[in-house]
């Protein structure tokens, strides 16, 4: 149909009512009939009502989407809830509607019995939208007033045929206050025929009233005599009112519904609210089911009533019936419910079996602690016993926070109704450290045990955490931290807990913790006690034993455990041997570079990737590491495939790539890369410099001569002392020393698919899916791999183009099968952080893509990766392993730092 | 006084060009921005275009003379930024009447001379309604979409202010301008209406949106027929576009809106597209070409520039557009 066409209408009468959203709606002779979508309406759909009361507006707008998806030309908007105050929520979603550009397409119709409502949904829409509705019931200096404000807002109007006297119910009493309300309108008001849609009231047929015999009939006539006699008007009304005696018989609404529609559109209705769930093909009714209905439509049987009822007495099995059979769970006894919906982590059902719970209880409360805790104790012991696996009971924890979110106002309503929590945990990831997928796994397990989580976020300064511990009065504090520099912080912070007197346990977590780092660098600095848990199913254990009230014993045994592994780790590094790093460079790794091929990048400089897409990352995904963020161990795809965690593995695997393909398909997170490649050659040992002159790259050329910026990499070499033979390895042997005279290049890069991770988590906490945050962040770490991948490839084969015949798999990939690596700073080959910096500074890294370094050199957003290229046929990876005093002195001389500070970076590396 | 009305029937009319362009030549201080009377005033003045009105009326003065030598019919007050929200930037939300006013007032002197020396080309003064610096329909948080920086009454107070100013200082028209957020432009519609019912008063009112990028939409979304929709519940006197776009990138979205609409219609183009520098380099000559081709398809009734154009791009059009019938209108 041609109804959104204009180009006709300057030339031809223009006065058809035309509505718009971002895009106009034209409603023409030629239209087909405008379908009205009406889920979005609390008064008619329980579930967009629940998603409204319990503040889940993302997915009330799911439901409008789906709407406009589903073919809804104008969107229905109603708010009249006596429990909702209705202009908040009505300006609250229609703003919502606005930035979404998809639904923001079509008109919208803000419906209201209130005008307030309705005057405060027309300030918020930037489009010609219809008021629905006005009418003479109060009198007509009321109707005059709104109508006059609804045309100076901009809108169309829907006038019911109502007026002092009540509602019209018929055909004599539609006409007359339609005919005065038309007069009114367009005589004193001024108001455009073509915007008025009358509304003449559908009411139900085949009640057994004799008065209601005529009701379609008289609606029928009504609105063909609107359409004949009040120039440009239009018809809507709502249809399944007509079968409101049939509910519960589908077979009879549906027929009733299309036969309905079809009639009312021959006399002239030209819009209206449909469901489109409960309508049948008016082709495919059954002949004698229709002949029936239209009997009753038409008043032209005395009998027609008793006739449709009989009928509709053989057609009473519904269609519904196997859903039914699926949901057999439902109908188990409540309690079995809420466990089953714990345990398999189903959302679905949980408000209204909550709701059943708290009016079978005395006080809200009781649920918490009766129903759900029953129900978590289950996830509980299941987690417990291996049954189940960290994904699901992130899942479960999802479903227990919805329900106890929807008790809150329940409990925070009674006076003494406070929940009583098992004890209090403070949670922060370290000042500096951006990483927080696993304290949050730990805090959900945590949280779903009953214990009060405070949790302070990223990059907590340790001030805060202590004024925080003391002011809530919190049992635990647990830390976290990825990068290495946070280890240096959690053993600062213990310090600080020490000075300030604290006796409250604290806990240590995250990759690069470990037992020996806590109990040599943490225990030691505080009185009371340090726990270190890398897994969070060994959270719940470690603190419920610390919370016990005897727990003397178990912190003492903590104590000895942690005294004796340090003894036992002091004395272990103590038998190692190492180079003086003089010894060590002498034993460095020899390229001869004269037969050695170096191949001249096809592009030297720096280039930004922007807008890059993500679908093409998909295949240089490392499932691998995402399932061990999960707790869930194996190689992939083999894990899937697992005896033990294989299901588990499958179903993660399957949210993940629904979730993936959402982020991909709706551009939710953003990729970008800068990467540069230089001319460079080693000098005096162990340092990488770049060769200026032969820089075709115009902005580094500027920035370098600088005599401030110091752009020369610096490498660290292992010095334990190797078997005979074997080379003590640093970075810079890959490259060609400048005294060979010959010009040889590296690179390096930052790539990130982090922005928007963060919004995208804090949509889905707000929604109380932890489940899915941690998803978000656990792909985007995962997608900015594959995105490191990704570049490197292409920098091998296409910007630097050293390997043009590179055919690798991803598996290849994954076990670097590949000439050349790219080793990133923070890492065992080069574990100075603050070679960053240098790469900052020299690709512009911030300017260029906006990620940015925390004061420990985190990256953020987290999911980044940064690192050098180094193309050698002989450049492989290798750990430094630890170092020695004079390396430190040299490397600190070398920085331009002071020894304290090369120590301070590079501490977890040194040997003692 | 004559009635545009009567005049936009007859001829095109011509629109003046930048105010801010040319201001710029006179390369005011900051000293000068304030004058003596803001000499102390606590926050920097400079670029603070609209007080110029007060502290260097001569200026503005000569700019309208300026363009109606060029051959205008129409200048706009210098009250792009007249509202108390957009001189909220300069804490100037007392003097917003008053700048309104004395801009309307030296512009409706300059326009009467004029007309006093050749009463066969009557000139009119249309007061300048700019966007305000916020969005009634966008979130400038990404993370708070429901979140508002200003409201439908926030806007409809402002510029009832605004509108009442302006006609007490006597312009002939009202052009709400550079709409890219059509429910601001509503709230200004709903605010005139209101000032119209009050006093009585029937001022002809111009619109003109702006089509952001070659998306051909506004930046809140709307299509050229979906902006026109919106906007024309109140009577008009003319729908169009103005900047963001040169000539030539405007004409496909002004011939939908000229097939669409039975207002009349109004451009005022920038002088191309910006080059790297941020300057508009199209040439009067250049310009010209561009907008005989819409006279050419019978597109406008009110032709005039926007950023970048001087007197001279004025000239150039007025001197192509008196050659050219206006478009017609069929009204119902």
């Amino acid at each position: 149909m041609n109804d959104t066409k204009y180009q006709t209408l300057n030339t031809k009468h223009q006065k058809y009512l035309t509505l718009s959203g971002l895009e106009p709606l034209v409603v023409t002779p030629e239209s087909n009939f405008i379908n009205v979508g009406e889920r979005t309406n609390v008064t008619g759909s329980r579930k967009f009502l629940r998603l409204i009361k319990e503040g889940n507006y993302n997915e009330a707008l799911e439901v409008a989407r789906h709407q406009v998806e589903g073919g809804a030309q104008i969107l229905d908007v109603n708010m009249d809830e006596g429990m909702l105050d209705g202009v908040f929520a009505m300006t609250k979603f229609l703003n919502l509607i606005a930035s979404e550009p998809d639904i923001a397409r079509i008109p919208i119709m803000i419906d209201s019995s209130k005008w307030e409502i309705i005057e405060a949904g027309l300030k918020v829409v930037q489009g010609k939208s219809v008021v629905n509705s006005i009418s003479l019931k109060e009198g007509e200096a009321e109707f005059i007033h709104h109508a006059k404000l609804v045309k100076r807002y901009g809108a169309a109007v829907i006038v019911m045929a109502f007026d002092e006297d009540g509602q019209a119910d018929t055909y004599e009493r539609r006409i007359e206050i339609c005919k005065r309300s038309y007069d009114i309108l367009v005589n004193q008001v001024n108001f455009p025929p073509q915007d008025i849609i009358f509304d003449p009231n559908i009411f139900p047929v085949a009640t057994g009233m004799e008065e209601h015999r005529k009701n379609a009939l008289d609606f029928f006539m009504a609105t063909k005599w609107i359409r004949e006699n009040l120039p440009y008007a239009n018809v809507s009304g709502g249809v399944s009112n007509v079968s409101f005696s049939f509910r519960g018989n589908d077979t009879v609404r549906e027929a009733m519904h299309a036969s309905f529609l079809y009639h009312a559109i021959q006399h002239g209705m030209n819009l209206g609210i449909v469901n489109p769930a409960l309508i049948e093909v008016y082709d495919e009714i059954d002949n004698q089911l229709l002949e029936l209905v239209e009997d009753v439509f038409f008043d032209r049987r005395e009998d027609a009533t008793e006739r449709l009822l009989d009928f509709a007495e053989t057609v009473k099995g519904n269609k519904k019936d196997i859903e039914a059979t699926v949901l057999e769970w439902r109908e188990h006894p409540l309690q079995e419910r809420i466990t089953h919906a714990l345990v398999k982590g189903i959302d679905t059902f949980i408000i209204e079996d909550i709701e059943e719970a708290r009016l079978a209880s005395s006080k809200p409360i009781e649920v918490i602690e009766g129903h759900l805790m029953i129900g978590m104790n289950v996830v509980g012991d299941l987690f417990g016993s291996g049954k189940m696996f960290l994904p699901q009971v992130v899942k479960s924890a999802r479903v227990m926070k919805k329900a106890v979110a929807y008790l809150q106002p329940f409990i925070e309503a009674e006076k003494d109704g406070k929940q009583e929590f098992a004890g209090k945990i403070l949670m922060a990831t370290v000042k500096g450290d951006v990483h927080d997928i696993g304290k949050n796994i730990v805090s959900v397990v945590l949280g779903c045990n009953n214990y009060e989580i405070v949790d302070l976020g990223v990059m907590v300064a340790p001030e805060k955490i202590i004024e925080t511990a003391i002011r809530e009065n919190v049992d635990i504090i647990g830390l976290s931290g990825l990068i290495t520099p946070s280890l240096d912080e959690m053993s600062f912070v213990s310090k600080e807990m020490e000075k300030k007197n604290l006796d409250i346990p604290l806990i240590i977590g995250g990759a690069t913790t470990s037992r020996a780092h806590t109990s040599v660098k943490i225990a030691p600095n505080y009185k009371h006690t340090v726990v270190h848990i890398n897994d969070a199913s060994r959270a719940v254990t470690v603190v419920g034993n610390l919370l016990k009230k005897d727990n003397g014993v178990f912190k003492e045994e903590i104590r000895e455990e942690y005294e004796k592994f340090r003894n036992q780790f002091l004395k272990r590094t103590r038998e190692k041997e190492y180079l003086t790093i003089e010894e060590a460079r002498k034993n460095n790794f020899r390229i001869d570079w004269n037969i050695t091929e170096i191949v001249k990048p096809k592009q030297l400089g720096i280039q930004v990737l922007e807008d890059f897409d993500l679908r093409k990352l998909e295949d240089y995904i490392d499932w691998s590491p995402f399932f061990r963020s999960w707790d869930l161990h194996g190689r992939y795809p083999n894990i899937l495939e697992d005896a033990v965690v294989g299901e588990q593995a499958r179903e993660l695997f399957k949210d993940a790539n629904l979730l993936l393909k959402r982020i991909i398909d709706e551009e939710l997170l953003e990729a970008k890369a800068v990467f540069g490649l230089f001319p460079v050659n080693t000098v005096n040992d162990d340092d990488i410099e770049l060769t200026i002159e032969n820089c075709h790259a115009e902005p580094v050329e500027a920035s370098l001569r600088d005599p401030n910026n110091n752009l020369t990499f610096l490498t660290l070499r292992q010095q334990s002392k190797k078997a005979s033979g074997k080379p003590n390895l640093a970075l810079a042997d890959f490259i060609a020393p400048k005294e060979t005279g010959i010009q040889d290049y590296m690179g390096c890069f930052c790539v990130s698919t982090g922005f928007g991770t963060e919004a995208l988590a804090k949509a889905f906490e707000k929604n109380h899916d932890d489940y899915n945050a941690i998803m978000v962040k656990a792909l985007a770490d995962r997608l900015a791999e594959a995105f490191a991948e990704y570049l490197h490839k292409e920098v091998r084969t296409n910007y630097w183009n050293y390997t043009q015949d590179e055919s690798l798999t991803n598996d290849d990939l994954i076990k670097e099968n590949y000439k050349g690596i790219r080793p990133a700073p923070g890492y065992p080959a080069c574990p100075d952080h603050l070679e960053k910096k240098t790469i900052w500074k020299l690709l512009d890294v911030e300017e260029n893509i906006g990620v940015e370094l925390t004061e420990s050199l985190a990256m953020w957003p987290a999911a980044s990766v940064s690192g050098y290229y180094f193309a050698n046929t002989e450049a492989k990876y290798f750990g430094l392993g630890k170092i020695k005093e004079d390396q430190i002195k040299d490397y600190a001389k070398r920085r331009g730092i002071t020894e304290d500070e090369a120590e301070k970076w590079l501490r977890p590396n040194l040997a003692d | 006084m004559r009635d545009i009305k009567q005049d936009i029937q007859k001829r095109i009319l011509v629109l003046d060009g930048a105010m801010g362009t040319m201001l710029q030549r006179y390369k005011f201080s900051e000293e000068d921005f304030r004058g003596e009377r803001f000499k102390d005033y606590p926050t920097s003045l400079k670029g603070n275009n609209d007080l110029l009105s007060l502290t260097q009326p001569e200026a503005i003065a000569e700019v309208h003379r300026k363009y109606f030598e060029a051959g205008a019919d129409i200048v706009e007050t210098n009250t792009f930024s007249g509202t108390t929200i957009a001189m909220g930037d300069y804490n100037m939300e007392d003097l917003v009447y008053e700048l309104n006013f004395e801009s309307a007032k030296i512009a409706r002197k300059v326009a009467d001379d004029f007309t006093k020396a050749n009463p066969e080309k009557p000139r009119f003064v249309a007061g300048s309604i700019g966007p305000t610096n916020r969005t009634a329909s966008l979130s400038p948080d990404v993370n708070r979409p429901e979140f508002r920086a200003v409201t439908f009454d926030d806007l409809r107070i402002a510029y009832k202010q605004q509108v009442e100013a302006l006609i007490d200082g006597g312009v002939d028209v009202l052009l709400v301008e550079t709409i890219f957020d059509t429910l601001n432009a509503k709230a200004c519609l709903f605010a005139i209406d209101e000032v119209k019912e009050a006093r009585n008063i029937d001022i002809p009112i111009m619109v003109s949106g702006t089509i952001t990028d070659a998306s051909g939409r506004t930046l809140s979304g709307q299509t050229v027929e979906a902006f026109l929709t919106s906007i024309s519940h109140i009577p008009l006197l003319s729908v169009g576009f103005n900047c963001a776009l040169g000539a030539e990138q405007l004409q496909p979205y002004l011939q939908r809106l000229s097939n669409a609409t039975q207002f009349y219609t109004s451009a005022h183009p920038n002088a191309g597209l910006p080059n790297a520098f941020g300057e508009y380099d199209q040439s009067p000559k250049e310009m010209q070409v561009l907008i005989e081709n819409y006279l050419k398809d019978g597109l406008i009734n009110i032709i005039g520039g926007c950023c970048g154009t001087n007197p001279e791009h004025i000239k150039a059009i007025a001197d192509v557009a008196k050659n050219y019938k206006p478009r017609m209108v069929v009204s119902v």
